[in-house]
């Protein structure tokens, strides 16, 4: 009853922000896998320098929406994004952009670790290589083992497989990996999900820090990971009215204001786990 | 055992009951299925015992150097019969392993939901089981008949049919083999299509690749029938537009014949043949064993 009488509400709810502040504004109004309508209506900006979490149950469309915003869902047979992601004065859905390009400028760390079966080294320069990096090799990817707080644990070892760490390390060597081309933005997918309580804080502290030089989205199906981390939090919900799961946006403000006083009533119900 | 106090409580039996039903028919059929992976073992070692013991008294140096002899003479070997194989052999993996992998890679990667992979995966699978001897046929129709002469290119072409679709169905497997999230990784990279594979899904995939190669370039040497339309028999050293001598149809030819030394070369030739097809495997599962995904 109450799921219906929200969808009946057409405006979702985000906080405004200052345009100036925004590096990315995702404004998903449909998104397609084949028919089933996966996302509508979800206005999304994405603050410079913050963390912005998105939090909500399964299949309300947080990592569909996350994955459109680098095209990653591009590789999703069926799959169709209505609306626009505005990057720098660039719609990154326009005919004209490359969605390759679009990767290549806003990173990703997925759900699994995923480091390619080369050495801790190559991983890490393989994004440098990609784009033709000229430079002092080692040097960045000093850097981005630094970045990712991995240096220390790996720096007599970079010749060993990615593959050989443990998982709480092969994420890390992924955020590194991730960094080493200094993207403007870093999308992460729920990056902690598969990993133990220590590997998760390591990760998580990891994150704080690396706001200071990136802009950082993730996804999180854990409230408290999101207070401890976000800036801004983005709340989906799953609407179930028109027969379908469709995923929407119910509101989005900075998170100690979502957290302390919801505006909807949804939020307030999700909030004190009264559904999931 | 029994507590007095609470009749209705047994102490339950864990101690082993070989003679039960339930076990006798565990132990009867557990022995079966050993037998069964014995018995599976048994026909490739009386071969290869039977190899040896008549085919390893003829090995040595002249083997591989000398020409076939003739009727009644003595001696001789079969170097031209090696030589001829690896060449037809090679031809058809030079041909077999470009076009099966990048048809592999379509059928993988880039087509997977296409209509045009489904029908050439079904293709593939159907020529699988192409009996070998109507690969010949085709190359004869194919090749000799136009280059109106039996070569070792026709018998490479002959033989390269029947490699194609074992290269490109292992290589597909070995293709999807490769974990998505690692494919992932790479496009969440920016890498494009071709960057994905060449960096990171071919080198991952790899071992299952060489494999397939392996697997087809053994059933190759060791095919008789399409070589009988294509590629026939030479007494003499190999030149590539004329009839070529193979190992397999030079086993095929003197096993029949009533001369005891030809007859020693044929068991020689299928020793070697069986070797060479072994020491493949051997190379193919070092490779395949440093596999890591």
């Amino acid at each position: 009853m109450l799921m219906e009488a929200q969808s009946q509400q057409q405006a979702t709810k985000t906080h405004q922000y200052d345009a100036a502040d925004v590096v990315l504004d995702c404004q998903a109004k449909q998104i397609f896998y084949s028919d089933f309508l996966a996302v509508r209506d979800s206005h999304v900006p994405i603050v410079k320098n913050k963390i912005t979490g998105f939090i909500g149950p399964s299949g309300c469309g947080k990592s569909t929406v996350l994955k459109s915003i680098n095209r990653m869902n591009d590789l999703i047979r069926g799959f169709r994004f209505e609306g626009n992601v505005h990057f720098h004065g660039m719609d990154i859905y326009d005919k004209k952009v490359d969605p390759v390009s679009v990767r290549r400028n806003i990173g990703m760390v997925f759900q699994q670790p995923n480091p390619f079966s080369m050495s801790i080294y190559e991983n890490v320069a393989f994004g440098l290589r990609l784009n033709r990096y000229k430079g002092d090799m080692d040097e960045k990817v000093e850097k981005a083992l630094r970045g990712a707080a991995l240096w220390d644990e790996v720096k007599n070892k970079l010749k060993n497989n990615g593959l050989s760490l443990s998982g709480g390390q092969q994420q890390r060597l992924c955020i590194a990996r991730a960094i080493a081309t200094e993207p403007q933005v870093l999308l992460m997918d729920e990056p902690c999900s598969a990993l133990d309580p220590i590997a998760t804080r390591q990760i998580e502290e990891l994150m704080v820090q690396l706001k200071e030089r990136f802009t950082v989205a993730i996804v999180t199906h854990n409230m408290q990971q999101a207070q401890r981390v976000a800036d801004q939090t983005a709340f989906f919900a799953v609407d179930i009215s028109r027969g379908g799961r469709t995923g929407y946006l119910v509101e989005m403000a900075p998170t100690a204001e979502l957290f302390s006083n919801p505006q909807e009533e949804l939020t307030k119900e999700y909030l004190h786990g009264e559904f999931s | 055992m029994k507590n007095s106090s609470n009749e209705t409580f047994h102490l339950p039996k864990l101690e082993r009951q070989p003679f039960e039903p339930r076990a006798l028919k565990s132990i009867v059929l557990s022995s079966i299925t050993i037998l069964s992976a014995v018995f599976a073992c048994v026909p490739l070692f009386s071969v290869l015992i039977m190899l040896i013991y008549r085919g390893g008294k003829r090995l040595s140096f002249e083997l591989f150097y000398a020409l076939p002899p003739t009727a009644f003479e003595t001696g001789g070997g079969f170097g031209n019969a090696i030589l001829g194989t690896l060449f037809m052999v090679g031809l058809a993996a030079l041909i077999s392993v470009p076009f099966g992998i990048l048809a592999a890679i379509y059928l993988a990667e880039l087509g997977k939901y296409n209509k045009v992979a489904q029908i050439a995966r079904f293709c593939a699978k159907t020529m699988t089981g192409l009996p070998s001897i109507l690969a010949g046929v085709f190359a004869y129709a194919a090749v000799v008949l136009i280059m109106r002469n039996y070569s070792a290119w026709a018998g490479g072409i002959a033989l390269s049919l029947l490699m194609i679709p074992v290269v490109m169905l292992t290589a597909e497997e070995a293709i999807k083999m490769v974990p998505q999230a690692m494919k992932d990784a790479a496009f969440g990279m920016g890498c494009t299509q071709t960057q994905s594979l060449v960096k990171v899904i071919l080198p991952v995939a790899m071992p299952g690749l060489i494999t397939g190669v392996v697997l087809a370039v053994a059933r190759a040497a060791g095919e008789t029938a399409p070589l009988l339309f294509t590629a026939l028999f030479s007494d003499y050293w190999l030149r590539v537009n004329e009839p070529t001598a193979s190992l397999a149809v030079l086993i095929y030819n003197y096993s029949g014949m009533p001369f005891e030394n030809q007859i020693e070369l044929a068991w020689a030739a299928s020793l070697i043949l069986v070797l060479m097809v072994f020491i493949l495997n051997i190379i193919s599962r070092a490779i395949g064993g440093k596999k890591r995904i």
